[in-house]
């Protein structure tokens, strides 16, 4: 089986802080990682692999720099990769980055099965994965949280709903997105990480995959940011200030008269 | 792009790539020219369209918040409101959708529409889009929108904005403002999609007001049939509906939520006791999970379940910003942790500095004493 795992370097969201004065994000000196559930998507990569066979590529878009995260996916044991980098890529909404992604998928040959982590933290659309699906005319399961078969032709999923989870046979080729409970990532490899040092990651332009600039990056998208700005604190904020019983009483007495709690019928 | 009369028209599936500027060999199209062509499916599309997701015949709160929204959306636009309902045996809630406000119902039942599969509901929205050209099309941000909403998006050649937490009309250009939390909600941002059409969004669930119940509303009720040979590719074979561990956070009234301040996993059992006396479920935070504690199906936050309920209680929760960033949307949020710097002060309508386990079982005596 070959499959393409999607991923994407982000800056690592858990120590982005927040300027108090400006309310814009201090980005400098916050590490770039390789997105949180595309690790998950890695990791049901190799745990398929152990089970059927076959090859796992990985596939990213991003600046020059995003090569770095490719490398690290090679140290977990992945047999080739490729970066998609262009300065026309730079801006892209959704819309656009499935179009750069779709053209990367068919430069690589195409594949049995792309999994994709069910969303990037910095952006949290959950949208790249359908959305590629769509484009490359695929059947697609999103928030996959598991599978119970894997045959040549079909994997047979768990599909994590709000209300429990469904049973899904998927035929392949076809796209999934995962979330955390199909496995906790395994560390990279010493093997891995000795290959990684030494490889060097393919890129890949606009003009290689054949998109002209128009259908890629800022000029290639269809929803533009207008606005930008920090979260309002909605509504009152209120410090018990009062000994840590008292507190207690106090605040289910305000919750009664706010009626966010009932006593009583 | 095709030639009609020998002019060529811009369809709705128009990207403004420009590679049809490339293929003209007269020269005689420009981009703009292109664009202009697009901007009349801006003229062209109107009305509001709601995504009606049903499991089981069953309409989730989110359709009646969408309706509400959808409604007031549809007012400052001066349109209709729609609703569109996919399934199977599921005409019956066409009365419900116009009690709720819609003023049209597009129902496709079909047997091969009993399950959600998402490329044959995807085909089926996109051609009801491409027929009718709604000018926005809103949907519930929950698991089965969130998965369905962007393929759907993408078959009509058109920008979606996910989760968000806040819509409005710029009445002057006809353009929704799609307002959600970026940068795991450090940050908001207001985003509109000047040209494609419809103007998509997934919103949050128990963000928007319901409108007012109308009983007994009528309606225009449009039947939809499937085309003969239109199969879906994926097959749902089970559906398991929550057991045990599965808990539905998203759809809780009163969440009470464990973190790491707790000490340890019986912490867990005085979370127990004031959601079970609140009626509502047990949330836990990324650090409790990982620790072990207790299941990931109660995880709360970015790598969990996002929650808004009426009602949140922190019991010992710093509020890493994952985890702010999955319930800051909660009405009331009362929090308890022993140290007045956690960053949940930052967002809780009522903060206790104090040690949980006095705070908490107080909470708990004064809860019976009212209740006699």
């Amino acid at each position: 089986m070959k499959i393409i795992v999607c991923l994407k370097q982000v800056p690592d969201t858990a120590h982005v802080k927040l300027d108090p004065v400006t309310h814009t994000l201090k980005r400098e000196g916050v590490a770039a990682i390789i997105n949180p559930f595309d690790l998950f998507a890695l990791e049901a990569a190799l745990r398929l692999r152990e089970q059927v066979g076959g090859a796992i590529h990985v596939l990213s878009m991003g600046p020059p720099q995003a090569a770095e995260a490719i490398k690290e996916a090679i140290g977990y044991g992945v047999d080739e990769g490729l970066l998609l980098s262009d300065r026309a890529f730079a801006g892209a909404d959704t819309w656009a980055t499935t179009a750069a992604l779709a053209a990367g998928v068919r430069q690589m040959g195409g594949a049995d099965l792309i999994i994709c982590g069910k969303q990037a933290v910095d952006g949290d659309t959950a949208q790249v994965g359908p959305g590629l699906a769509m484009r490359l005319g695929l059947p697609q399961v999103a928030f996959v949280k598991g599978w119970r078969e894997v045959a040549a032709g079909h994997l047979v999923v768990e599909r994590q709903m709000d209300d429990g989870f469904d049973v899904v046979r998927l035929p392949l080729p076809g796209l999934i997105t995962v979330v955390r409970e199909v496995g906790e990532p395994r560390p990279p490899s010493l093997k891995g990480k000795m290959r990684a040092k030494k490889y060097q990651v393919p890129m890949a332009g606009a003009a290689v995959l054949g998109l002209s600039e128009a259908q890629v990056g800022l000029a290639g998208s269809f929803t533009q940011v207008v606005e930008v700005f920090a979260p309002q604190a909605s509504g009152q904020r209120q410090m018990i200030e009062a000994p840590a019983q008292e507190a207690g009483r106090l605040v289910i007495d305000y919750l009664v008269r706010d009626q966010a709690i009932r006593v009583g019928s | 792009m095709s030639l009609v009369d020998d002019k060529a028209q811009v369809s709705e599936a128009c990207t403004l790539c420009g590679t049809c500027l490339e293929v003209c060999p007269e020269g005689a199209l420009s981009l703009e020219e292109v664009a202009r062509a697009v901007d009349e499916r801006a003229a062209f599309s109107r009305g509001v369209w709601v995504f009606a997701e049903q499991r089981d015949g069953l309409l989730p709160e989110v359709v009646a918040e969408l309706l509400g929204q959808g409604g007031r959306l549809a007012a400052d636009l001066g349109v209709e409101l729609s609703a569109v309902l996919l399934g199977h045996e599921v005409a019956g809630l066409a009365g419900e959708l116009f009690a709720l406000g819609a003023e049209t119902v597009y129902v496709a039942d079909d047997p091969r529409l009993q399950y959600f599969n998402d490329d044959i509901y995807a085909e089926v929205l996109a051609r009801l889009i491409a027929e009718h050209k709604p000018e926005v099309l809103l949907a519930g941000a929950t698991a089965l929108g969130r998965s369905l909403i962007p393929r759907v998006a993408t078959a009509a050649a058109t920008g979606l904005t996910a989760d968000c937490t806040g819509l409005a009309i710029d009445k002057q250009r006809r353009l929704l403002l799609q307002t959600r939390p970026a940068f795991g909600g450090n940050i908001m941002a207001t985003i509109i999609c000047p040209l494609a059409r419809p103007q998509m969004a997934t919103v949050q669930p128990r963000v928007m007001k319901k409108g007012q119940r109308q009983e007994g509303a009528a309606g225009r009720l449009v039947t939809v049939e499937l085309a003969p040979d239109q199969a879906a590719a994926t097959q749902v074979l089970e559906v398991v509906r929550a057991v045990g561990e599965q808990v539905n956070l998203s759809a809780a009234e009163v969440v009470v939520v464990g973190g790491r301040g707790l000490g340890g996993p019986e912490g867990f059992d005085l979370v127990r006791e004031m959601a079970e006396a609140l009626g509502g479920v047990v949330g836990a935070t990324r650090g409790a999970v990982d620790l072990g504690w207790i299941g990931h199906a109660h995880q709360v936050g970015q790598t969990g379940r996002t929650i808004g309920p009426k009602l949140y209680i922190g019991l010992g929760v710093s509020g890493a910003v994952q985890h702010l960033v999955g319930m800051q949307s909660s009405e009331v949020i009362v929090a308890v942790n022993t140290d007045a710097c956690a960053p949940i002060f930052q967002v809780a309508t009522y903060g206790i500095v104090g040690d949980l386990h006095e705070v908490a079982p107080a909470m708990l005596a004064r809860l019976k004493e009212l209740r006699g």
